[in-house]
C-alpha cells in the first residue's frame, strides 16, 4: 500500500523524526505527508521540501504519488 | 540545451512573477495550481501563469531546470519559492507579501496574463 511505502522512504530518509503520512481522497494517490526532523534546522522552506521530494523521488516518478501536500517542521 | 528549455528559462527570469501551472489564471486545472494562484493574488502579486499541460516536454524541461518534481511552480524575480503548500505558508506569515514587495517596490500594478510556450 503506498501510504506504507511513502511512510518507509521517509522514516528512513528522516531517522528520528516524527513522519505522518495520510491519503487524502481515499484513492490512493493524493498524499499529505507531515515530517519533523532535526534535518530541517535552519533550513530555508524550499531547502526542507527539497529534502522530503528527493526522499520521495521514486514514487513521485513513477506516478504513485499523483498529488503530494508537504508540510514540514524543524526541531529547533 | 534545446529551444524549449531556453524559452523556459527566459520566462522564469524575465517575469517578475510567474506559475508554471496546469490551465491558466482564467480557467486553472488544477486546485493546487489555483492555491498558489489564491496566495499570490492575496499578496498582491501581478501574475504571469504558463500552462503546462498543452505540452509534456515542457514540464520535463521545467522540472530538468528547477529539480522540483511537481507542479505548480511559483517564482519571484527568478527564484523558484515553491509550490502551492509554501506558497501558502509564506503568506500566512506575512513573507510572501514581503517577498513581492521587496522584489517589485511597494506600489507595483496587480494584473494577470498568461503566456504560452511554443515549444515547436
Amino acid at each position: 500500500m503506498a501510504v506504507t511505502t511513502i511512510r518507509n522512504l521517509l522514516v528512513e530518509a528522516f531517522p528520528g523524526g516524527q513522519v505522518d503520512v495520510a491519503d487524502r481522497t481515499g484513492g490512493g494517490d493524493h498524499f499529505q505527508v507531515t515530517v519533523v526532523s532535526d534535518a530541517f534546522n535552519g533550513l530555508s522552506l524550499i531547502q526542507q521540501h527539497k529534502l522530503v521530494n528527493a526522499a520521495l523521488a521514486g514514487p513521485l516518478a513513477d506516478g504513485t504519488i499523483h498529488e503530494l501536500r508537504i508540510r514540514t517542521k524543524g526541531t529547533a | 540545451m534545446s529551444t524549449l528549455q531556453n524559452q523556459i528559462k527566459q520566462v522564469i527570469d524575465t517575469e517578475p512573477v510567474v506559475v508554471f501551472m496546469k490551465g491558466t489564471p482564467d480557467a486553472p486545472a488544477c486546485g493546487n495550481s489555483m492555491r498558489a494562484l489564491q496566495a499570490l493574488w492575496q499578496a498582491g502579486a501581478p501574475i504571469t501563469g504558463v500552462d503546462v499541460l498543452p505540452d509534456p516536454r515542457i514540464r520535463q524541461e521545467l522540472s530538468a531546470i528547477t529539480e522540483w518534481p511537481t507542479i505548480p511552480q511559483v517564482f519571484v524575480k527568478g527564484e523558484l519559492i515553491g509550490g502551492a503548500d509554501i506558497t501558502e505558508e509564506l503568506l500566512a506569515s506575512g513573507e510572501l507579501k514581503e517577498k513581492i514587495d521587496e522584489a517589485l517596490g511597494d506600489t507595483h500594478p496587480q494584473t494577470v496574463r498568461t503566456l504560452a510556450l511554443a515549444p515547436d
